[in-house]
Order: C-alpha cells, then structure tokens, then sequence
C-alpha cells in the first residue's frame, strides 16, 4: 500500500514527464521484485508452498556444472583432477552420481589390481607411466591434511608375459614400442627380453615347453590394492569439494539443435541440460541442471549411453553407432599351493591366456583366464562357476607351473570387465554429437591401472579443449563411426 | 578411520624441539603421544577455517620440497667428473660416507667436502654408507650410475620404501652386500623384489617395523636367495609359544606375540 502510495506521488505529476517512462521501466523491475518478495513471504507463512517438515538433504544439488556418472576409480579421477586444473578454487561444481555405495559390483574393487606398461600402443604405455608414478607419489597427490597417508601396498613385483612361437615377434616389436628410445623423454618401460633357457634359470619351478620368448617388466609393475586407491581418491575428492549422490540415473533431458555442415549436409547437435537422479529405493527423483556430463559408469556405461540417446539413428550412420561397451564377466580364484612359487614370482601370463600372481606370503595365488567369445558367461549376475576353474584354468596352469598340479581352491569372485566390443581400448573424450557429453570408460580390464592418467586426460579435454599431456584422440568416439581400430595385442 | 591418525609428516614439526634435522624421521612416522594438545587445536582450526587449512597445507608443501631439492640430480657435477664422483657428492652432502676403491673412507667434514674428491674422477666407487640420508626414489639415480658398487648401507633411511628397492636390478652384477636395518618403510613386498640381486652375498632386513611377519620372511627370503647370508629377524620371532615353554622362558627376553 505504501508502495503504491509512493508510486502515485513520485509520478509524472511531481517529476515531469522526461523521466516518465525511465520510471516506469525500473518501477516495472521494482513491481516484479516486490511480488517476489511477497510470494516468498506467503509460502513460509503457515498455509504456503513451503513446508519446513520437508527435507531434501538427501537429494543431489539442483544445479551442478559437471555431473559424473559413475563412482568408480576413474569418475573419481576425473573428479580430482577437475577439481585440481580448475583454473581458480571452488570455480566448477562437480556431482559425482555413484548408484551403489558398497561398491559390491563395482569393476574396481573386484579387480586383481595389476599395474603394467607392458602394451603394444604407445598411448596405453604413456597413460601406465603416468599412472605409476602418481601411485608412486600418491601422498603427495592425494594428501589430506592430518588424515594418516595412503598405504597402496604395491608389490613390484612385474609382469612376465610368455609368448609362443607364432607370439614371439609381435612381443618384440612390442618391447621395441615399450623402450626408452621410442619415446622423446628418457623414460619407457624397462622390460627385458628372455630366452627359454635364461627363464628357466631365474624361474625354476616354470615349464617353459612352448615358449618362445618372454618379457618380463623389471620396474614399475606389479599389483597393488585398489580399495585403497579409490578410498584416497574418495577422500581427497571430497576434501577439494566435490559432492557425492547415492542414486541412480533415470533420464536426460536434452534439445536438439538442427545445423549444416559446410558440404550441406544435415546434422543435429545435441546438448544435455538435466539429468535424473533417483533415489536409492524410492521413487523421488532430483532433475539436476549441469553443463556437462561425463560417463564414468564402467560396465554399465553401455546403457547410460542408450539413455541419453547415443545410438538412436539409423544404422551406419554417427547418429546410430552405439557405444561398443557391454559388461563381460570374468572370474577370479585364490588358491593355496604349498610348493608353489616363491617370494620373487611376478603375474606370469601364458600364452594361453591364464594367468596367477602371488598373494600374500602364505603361498597364495590368484588368477584367471579370460574365456574366449564362445564361452562367454552370462552377465546377468556375478556368480562364480567353479567348474570353469576346474576344465579351463587348471591345466593351463598346471602345464605352466608344476607344482600347481596340486593346489586347493580357497576363494573365488566374479567382477565385470567394461568390455569395449570394438577393439578392446578405453572410450576416452567427448562425444561428436552430444556437444557436452564425455567419455572415460571401456577399458577392457587395464581400466584401473590407467585411470589416473585417463582422468587428467578427460580433465584437460574439458576444460582447456583438448588433450595436453598424453594425446589420447586414438581413443575417441568418432573412431567407431569410423572404423579406425586402436588394437591393443596385449590384453589379458 | 580406525587407523591410528598418524599425521602426515616428513620432517619432525619445527616446535617438537626434541627431534631435529632427519635422525628424529623414523621416529616421526609413528604415532606420536607429546605434542597432542598442539596438534589437536591446530586440527581444530584446521577443520573450520579455509586459511589456517591453506597455511598447513603450505607448511606439508615446503616439507615435501625440502626433500626433492635434497634429491636433485647433479647434472654438472656428473657431466664434468663422471658418474662416480656425482654419486659420492651427492652421498657426502646428505650426510653420508664414501670408498673408493683402494682408498679410505671419506666423511663429510664439518668445513665442506675435501678437495680429493674432485681428483677421482676415474675412481669407481667401491662402497656407500647412506645411515640415515634422506634419499628418495629419485635421490637414488645418482647411486645407481656406480656400476661398480660392492656394498650399500640403507640402514634407516625414512624415505626409503619398497619402489626403490625395485630399482636396485641395476646394481645386480655387482652388489655384494645390502642393508636395510630399521627402514621404516621397507615391507616384505620390497623384499621380493631383491631377488634379482643374485651376487648379493649379505643382507641384513632386521628391524623393519612395516614387514608384517618378520620370520615369515626371513625364510622366504633366504629361499629367494640361496648364496646369501641373510640377518634379520628370528625365524621363530613371531611364533607363539606352547604353555609349557612360556612358563620356563618367563625370565628370558620377550617374544613379540
């Protein structure tokens, strides 16, 4: 009432007409705010909108600039380091989507936790590189003030690959890939090559009936616990300020946006502006307003992709390729053999594709095999089938290893590998036609042991354009439009 | 966490007067009961206030550069007089002692390094005594251009851990003994990294706080290493004993549980 008594008064009556319609313009803007302040008002008095009984702490945020799909160890590398090459403190709100707390299927955890730079691209041995020495510096990295420093427990111990006769040359070139003198900096990876006789030597209790040549990785290999890793990862992280939703997510709401190329041809750029997450266990939903997403889901990152609609077009066409990536089962057993191996035995990888490393010093081993395409298992849970240990596994060991002959089975798990259909290598940068949509997932089981070097990459993707450090654009999206294979040969 | 909080540090902190320079380090990665009220306040502050954070983060900071400017590689020196006399300046000026072949040992005298040094340059280093130095992963690039190296004292090292143990395959031909007494961060998984050494004659792992079981390994590295006399623990350190020998050995000195 007073304001409106005030309005009449300091009309045109009293300050003339010049200024008539600059007062009406800002009395306009003024109205506009005062019937805000009003609304408010209403609602918090007792009869209004807002009830203070009604809490959404529990929900995520509703505006974040980069929502990443996916608590794992690379959305939370990603998270860090967004959150470290941000250019000032505090400037990028990250949400970090994780829709299992537990981490009970998570392929992180599951893993068994090797560390190589053993590979045939150059880029997957730059990321290893990388990787190993920020785990090696991992209390300077990942230091929280007073909270006790980071035991990764890394054994470096390395790799001994065996290859056959028809393996032995594609090793070598390997090796020469994997040197210092292939790359401009002094470092590489520091792996030896070893004949039959001079592997029978270092290693009695192996049989080396069928092997041509072996390498074995003298520095900067082994295995260590990713439990820890991705605790410290998720401590740092929220210490830097990046906050954690339990839920899952339903939907993305996006726009299209129709343009031309400048041949003439048509296409439809699509940008997402919400995301969906729903609560753990119910049916409330937060549409969450971001800038950017990155999918970090591991062996589900297939269906996210379908959700946002990654695929929806006609086959052969950008619009249609799907992302390659389905979760793969793979099991692991621990078991003990007394006469096995001692102290000093690396994760030794038959040609077959069997593999075991020690655990522990109680003569432990782990190990598995990764079964061809026909023998796939079913997905759907994470049960373990012993009886593949029993017909698949065991002979390659016992054939490689003696004394595995007898052993008795402790343990066994199941865990997914984010299985990228297409050539077995990781997803990494954005999407060519969801402008604001990035990728860090499909990495076939070396998905752990790149993931620092991955979540800088996608980190410098975001937010300088493209990539600094490691140049990973053999690794891009459009390479399934294309058909360009970045093959790795050395997958176990 | 359940942990015991054993704050990170590198350095005995500035006002813990005790403990100064880096022989006080192993005894700062542990727990530590005396400067509890300090450290509980500065938490304290540390946990509501972005600056006094900024400031202790800072201080970690400076710590950690302390040790990498320690750990710097001596390009000139190594260019200039060879890898052998780099490799014992670097020794000398953490603190720690040199043999040449066929000469005596040299210590960092109190006024600098003796002008002698500079002499050697085709000297091959014989044995190196680095007790207590505060070498690093990086630090060891200097130690490990002596190909001719014949015995290595650890003992005590803080920043010593098991990825420098993996690097020590380059002086497999001629290493012939080892010590690593009382490294605190020295665990069995490092161990197993040390069979490569195969002219390793003497090994000495006792007293490392981070082995989980030390008479465990103690066998497991004698098996890994067949020609060496290996010095640690007890193999029986670690075992419990039966009912009718804890009565007789009550006088005797304590068996860790």
């Amino acid at each position: 009432m007073l304001r409106r008594a005030l309005r009449l008064g300091l009309g045109p009556g009293l300050l003339g007409r010049g200024l008539g319609t600059h007062r009406e313009g800002s009395t306009l803007a003024w109205d506009g705010k005062v019937s805000e302040i009003k609304k408010k008002i209403q609602s918090i008095l007792p009869g209004g909108a807002w009830s203070p009984l009604c809490d959404t702490s529990h929900l995520p945020p509703e505006h974040s600039d980069v929502v990443i799909v996916g608590g794992g160890v690379l959305g939370l590398s990603v998270a860090y380091w967004l959150k470290r090459l941000e250019k000032q403190q505090g400037a990028i709100r990250v949400l970090v989507v994780e829709r299992d707390h537990t981490y009970s299927q998570a392929s992180t955890v599951l893993s068994v936790g090797g560390i190589r730079q053993q590979f045939s691209l150059p880029e997957n041995i730059q990321l290893s590189l990388f990787s190993v020495e920020f785990l090696r510096n991992i209390n300077e990295y990942l230091a929280v003030v007073d909270d006790p420093p980071l035991d990764l427990q890394f054994n470096p111990s390395g790799y001994l690959f065996l290859a056959s006769e028809e393996g032995a040359t594609i090793m070598e070139n390997n090796v020469k890939v994997q040197r210092p003198t292939h790359f401009s900096r002094q470092e590489g990876a520091k792996v030896c090559l070893m004949s039959p006789e001079q592997l029978q030597k270092k290693f009695p209790w192996i049989n080396t009936e069928g092997v041509a040549l072996a390498s074995y990785g003298l520095e900067n290999e082994g295995w260590f616990d990713p439990w820890c890793l991705l605790q410290g990862l998720r401590r740092k992280v929220q210490s830097m300020g990046v906050l954690f939703c339990h839920g899952e997510v339903t939907r993305f709401v996006s726009s299209s946006n129709h343009m031309e190329t400048t041949s003439g041809e048509k296409v439809t750029l699509r940008r997402i502006h919400e995301v969906h997450v729903k609560v753990d266990r119910s049916q409330e939903y937060q549409p969450v307003e971001c800038a950017i997403v990155v999918i970090a889901a591991g062996a589900w990152s297939g269906q996210i992709a379908e959700l946002a609609g990654i695929g929806k077009g006609p086959p052969g066409t950008l619009q249609g390729t799907r992302l390659p990536v389905e979760p793969r089962k793979r099991y692991v057993y621990l078991w003990h053999c007394p006469q096995g191996p001692g102290l000093e035995a690396p994760l030794v990888a038959d040609p077959s594709g069997a593999y075991f490393r020690r655990e522990g010093l109680g003569n432990n081993y782990l190990g598995g095999y990764s079964p061809t395409e026909e023998e796939e298992p079913d997905p759907g849970n994470l049960e373990v089938d012993h009886d593949f240990f029993q017909e698949k596994v065991w002979p390659h060991l016992a054939r490689r290893v003696p004394a595995f002959e007898t052993l008795k089975v402790r343990r066994a798990w199941a865990g997914y590998y984010d299985y990228n259909t297409f050539d077995q290598n990781g997803v990494v940068g954005p999407h060519p036609l969801v402008v604001n949509m990035y990728f860090a997932t499909g990495f076939s089981g070396h998905g752990l042991q790149q993931a620092p070097a991955v979540g800088r990459a996608v980190a410098e993707v975001m937010l300088e354009g493209r990539f600094q450090t490691i140049d990973l654009s053999p690794f891009l999206f459009s390479r399934f439009y294309l058909g360009e294979k970045a093959q790795e040969h050395c997958i176990i | 966490m359940a942990a015991p909080r054993a704050s990170l540090r590198l350095v005995a902190p500035v006002w813990n007067g005790g403990t100064s320079g880096i022989r006080g380090l192993s005894r700062a990665v542990d727990p530590e009961g005396s400067p509890r009220k300090g450290r509980t306040l500065l938490r304290f502050l540390a946990d509501r206030f972005y600056d006094v954070e900024a400031v202790r983060e800072y201080l970690l900071q400076k710590q950690v550069l302390k040790v990498l400017q320690k750990n710097r590689s001596f390009t000139y020196i190594k260019e200039r007089y060879g890898p052998y006399v780099a490799g014992a300046y670097f020794i000398l000026k953490q603190g720690g002692a040199v043999k040449f072949q066929d000469k005596e040992w040299m210590r960092p005298n109190g006024r600098g390094l003796s002008g002698e040094l500079w002499k050697l340059r085709e000297v091959p280093v014989e044995a190196v005594d680095a007790s207590g130095c505060a070498i690093n992963y990086q630090g060891l690039d200097n130690l490990l251009a002596l190909k001719e190296l014949q015995s290595l004292s650890l003992q005590c090292c803080p920043h010593v851990d098991d990825w420098c143990l993996s690097r020590l395959h380059q002086l497999a031909n001629s290493l012939r003994e080892l010590s690593l007494a009382g490294c605190p961060r020295i665990s069995e998984r490092g161990l197993a990294c040390l069979h490569h050494l195969q002219n390793l004659r003497r090994l000495d792992i006792s007293d490392l706080p981070a082995v989980s079981n030390p008479g465990l390994t103690q066998i497991l590295v004698e098996e890994m290493l067949p020609n060496c006399e290996v010095l640690g623990a007890d193999w029986a350190q670690g075992l419990k004993l039966g009912p009718e020998e804890q009565t007789r050995d009550t006088a005797s000195s304590p068996i860790p549980a």
